[in-house]
């Protein structure tokens, strides 16, 4: 192989590999802020968490009142575990799959995706949660 | 007797002779164990239910969930492209084998077989609706090792 290849084939898969890269809440936090240009604040996040939004389903529904405890699925009844980095160390630490479950359960919960701002302050509460 | 009796009669004594020799053979007693889960079938279907066994389905039920994860029995599952057509071509493989999905049951849901109608119809609807059961597709709530692929019945405990 030629070597001038090397870098385009680099950045490529680099392209292709980045979502499934490891993450960090705080690093994720900081993307989510910055996204939606203005600060997150952890009350709204805990309001937002907690309210009907409309459809059959809250946050809460599956996740549980605690995100220090987790909860169970509504209608399949898996158990959950707790969202917050505090009691669940794996949690915020995969931006793909972050952005998948955001993507689908903002679908469920508010029939539409979450904004960013959205997004920074439920991460911003769970992340005072202890 | 005919191939199907032969067949049967063989795997009955096989059964048996493990069962003396101190084995146990939960796959044959129900005949559906299946193949082993495609990896990423197990992590991505059991985030949120048991990973059903492929079998349980006809393939061209799989497809319809394969093309509908976006609206999957009121929830929103959707993957990215490249996923589903991983476990969607996994699933046209190993789906649809064997005596269980001969037929595409109403709305694709496994619990509305006939197959599996008829193996419940000693579980009234109110059981199936306890707080420790929720609904029939939850295995696992009475068929404790129904991730692994066993759902013998002597092995059957109904939650109060």
């Amino acid at each position: 192989m030629r070597p001038k290849l090397h870098l385009p084939i680099a950045l490529l898969l680099l392209t292709v590999a980045a979502p499934a890269f490891a993450a960090n809440p705080a690093d994720l936090l900081a993307a989510y802020t910055a996204q939606a240009g203005q600060p997150a604040q952890p009350a709204r996040g805990d309001a937002f968490f907690k309210a009907n939004h409309g459809q059959e389903w809250r946050c809460v529904s599956c996740h549980g009142a605690s995100p220090m405890v987790g909860g169970r699925h509504a209608s399949t009844d898996k158990s959950i575990e707790p969202l917050a980095p505090a009691a669940n160390p794996k949690r915020f630490t995969d931006s793909a799959k972050v952005e998948k479950w955001f993507r689908r359960n903002c679908k469920d919960v508010l029939a539409r995706e979450c904004s960013a701002l959205e997004k920074a302050d439920v991460l911003a509460w769970l992340l005072t949660a202890r | 007797m005919g191939v199907h009796m032969l067949s049967r009669f063989y795997k009955f004594t096989f059964a048996v002779a493990l069962t003396l020799m101190g084995f146990s053979a939960p796959a044959w007693a129900e005949g559906d164990k299946g193949p082993p889960l495609l990896a990423v079938y197990q992590q991505e279907c059991s985030s949120c239910h048991m990973a059903y066994p492929p079998q349980f389905l006809p393939k061209a039920s799989w497809q319809r969930v394969m093309r509908g994860l976006d609206k999957h029995y009121g929830s929103d599952a959707s993957l990215d492209a490249a996923t589903v057509q991983q476990i969607d071509h996994w699933l046209q493989t190993q789906g649809g084998q064997g005596k269980r999905a001969r037929e595409e049951p109403p709305q694709d849901r496994i619990t509305r077989s006939a197959w599996f109608e008829r193996k419940h119809r000693e579980v009234s609807a109110p059981t199936f609706k306890r707080a420790s059961i929720k609904s029939a597709a939850n295995c696992v709530a009475c068929h404790r090792d129904a991730a692994q692929g066993d759902f013998e019945e002597d092995r059957v405990r109904i939650p109060k």
